[in-house]
């Protein structure tokens, strides 16, 4: 007879986080469709549907949902405590699944009136939703970590820049704001990217990267400042945007998420160094590329600085891919194949484990086709940007059809290992 | 003494359940409790066929938590079909490195 087993963490309900991983896989291809199809658009102004509809599948449908599934489903690890509502969870997915494909569809036809206002509004419902359970989960917990604060912070800054979102598309109709939204669409993008994705990328990452590297090492000091340099550099940010304050303060800016990045890239570095297990699985080695493709960014924000006059669009451009195509996209590829294995396989051999040999986690996803997505994802993001750069366009393509079969092979590992069926034993 | 074996009050019984427990893996390490070092105590209450297992994970966050403890309680059920068997979770100490066995080191490339 079983008494107990005292001392366990309480996991987030899997039916809450699959879909989550399915629509990202989806948004993936159709993003890097929408890449392979609008090639010709990038030199161009970055405030036209197309780039604006690539942008919103990549950061929304893909980046966003991935890591909303993910973020739902560590939650528990991060806080140290249950998630507060599953319901919230779901009704989370439902607006942004239906929100961001109207978004998409309004900002590719250039409908920036009702069409794309209505997806915003569903997209802010369901940030809002999540917002408001981030928060309720964090405050049930008796106490808050490092990891929780930036969870809670970065769902402070994604609900910020979905509802600013919607005030620059009300903007193009209405009179919401003092100037044109053209003039915000900077300060939007940033929140964005600063606030959420990268604040979400060092918390999580900071947390995962040491656990699957089986690492002891932990700097709690260290977090704490990476914490306190990137929200200041986001802040200091918006302050210029919004009140046009001198350069030397964007030059600060860019300074602080430059050591908030360098301190994230040393974090992984010292937890690689003093890692227990001696091999690196492919999925781990994408990750930290992704840590150190995180300042890829910033290397192209300098080149602006230099160059701004000669070439400002098309760095803004360059700027705006290594985000979204580079180190986001880099170590989602790696995570979700540390992640999501686990959750099916839970699920599939959880009580079966005692019966027999099962398949490890890495054996629900084809290991063959992971390393050819990896290869052609790389190979894809390299001659992307050198062929951006020389401005060769045959090779602009070559490098985008590279980063649609990256997109595809992903999906397909994705839903093999969600449509997993358990091995009889 | 080795600091990967558990402290047990009964040794012909642990050895028993822990001919069993090298069958249970961590999923994401690939390597057994015991070899891992995350089993700490056996404590075999005979008169009243109690058996306490106090246990530890490689981390206090690890999401196979859940899978790994019943995978273990699984096991001592079947060695000790009719045991009233008990884990207790305890992440002080900490796992570290010196509790894995000389067999896990060679597994893990050390």
């Amino acid at each position: 007879m079983i008494v107990s087993a005292r001392g366990l963490q309480q996991t987030t309900n899997y039916k809450i986080v699959i879909p989550f991983y399915a629509y990202a896989a989806i948004s993936l291809v159709v993003g890097t469709i929408l890449l392979f199809l609008h090639t010709d658009v990038l030199y161009g102004h970055y405030f036209n549907p197309k780039t604006l509809a690539i942008v919103h599948t990549m950061a929304l449908g893909w980046g966003t949902m991935v890591i909303l599934g993910a973020s739902h489903q560590l939650l528990p690890v991060l806080i140290e405590s249950k998630l507060d509502s599953e319901p919230l969870a779901f009704l989370t997915f439902l607006c942004t699944a239906i929100g961001i494909p109207i978004l998409v569809y309004g900002f590719y036809v250039f409908n920036l009136g009702w069409v794309a206002q209505l997806g915003a509004i569903l997209v802010n419902i369901g940030v809002a939703l999540y917002l408001v359970n981030v928060i309720s989960s964090a405050f049930k917990s008796e106490k808050r970590n490092v990891h929780a604060w930036y969870i809670i912070v970065a769902a402070l800054w994604l609900f910020s820049t979905t509802f600013f979102g919607l005030l620059l598309l009300f903007n193009f109709t209405h009179s919401v704001f003092a100037q044109n939204s053209v003039q915000y669409l900077s300060l939007h993008a940033h929140m964005g990217i600063l606030g959420w994705f990268l604040m979400l990328v060092l918390g999580v990452g900071s947390r995962l990267i040491p656990m699957f590297l089986i690492s002891m090492y932990s700097n709690e000091k260290l977090l704490w400042y990476i914490f306190v340099a990137a929200n200041a550099s986001i802040l200091l940010f918006v302050s210029t945007q919004l009140f046009s304050l001198p350069f030397a303060v964007y030059c600060l800016s860019l300074i602080s998420a430059l050591a908030g990045v360098g301190g994230f890239v040393y974090y992984c570095y010292r937890s690689y160094k003093v890692r227990i297990r001696k091999g690196v699985d492919d999925q781990m080695k994408l990750s930290l590329t992704a840590s150190v493709q995180m300042l890829f960014p910033i290397a192209v924000m300098l080149l602006m600085l230099l160059f701004s006059k000669n070439d400002s669009t098309k760095i803004a451009t360059l700027y705006g891919f290594t985000i979204f195509f580079g180190w986001l996209t880099a170590i989602v590829l790696g995570m979700t194949f540390k992640t999501l294995p686990f959750i099916i396989w839970n699920i599939a051999y959880h009580k079966k484990a005692h019966k027999g040999k099962t398949p490890a986690p890495k054996d629900l996803f084809n290991e063959s086709v992971f390393r050819a997505m990896q290869y052609s994802y790389l190979a894809g993001f390299i001659i992307f940007i050198l062929a951006y750069i020389l401005e060769i366009v045959w090779a602009i393509k070559l490098g985008a059809l590279l980063l649609l079969i990256a997109a595809c092979l992903y999906s397909f590992n994705t839903f093999k290992i969600i449509l997993h069926k358990p091995n009889k034993l | 003494m080795r600091q990967d074996l558990p402290t047990t009050n009964d040794r012909e019984k642990c050895d028993k359940a822990l001919e069993g427990l090298h069958y249970v893996d961590d999923p994401e390490v690939g390597l057994n409790v015991v070899d891992l070092g995350l089993i700490y105590e056996l404590n075999f209450n005979e008169p009243e066929k109690k058996l306490e297992c106090v246990m530890t994970l490689t981390t206090q966050f690890c999401p196979m938590g859940d899978h790994i403890t019943s995978s273990v309680t699984d096991s001592l059920s079947n060695d000790f079909p009719d045991w009233d068997i008990s884990i207790d979770l305890i992440f002080e100490p900490a796992w570290d490195f010196s509790k894995i066995s000389p067999a896990g080191k060679d597994f893990l490339g050390h």
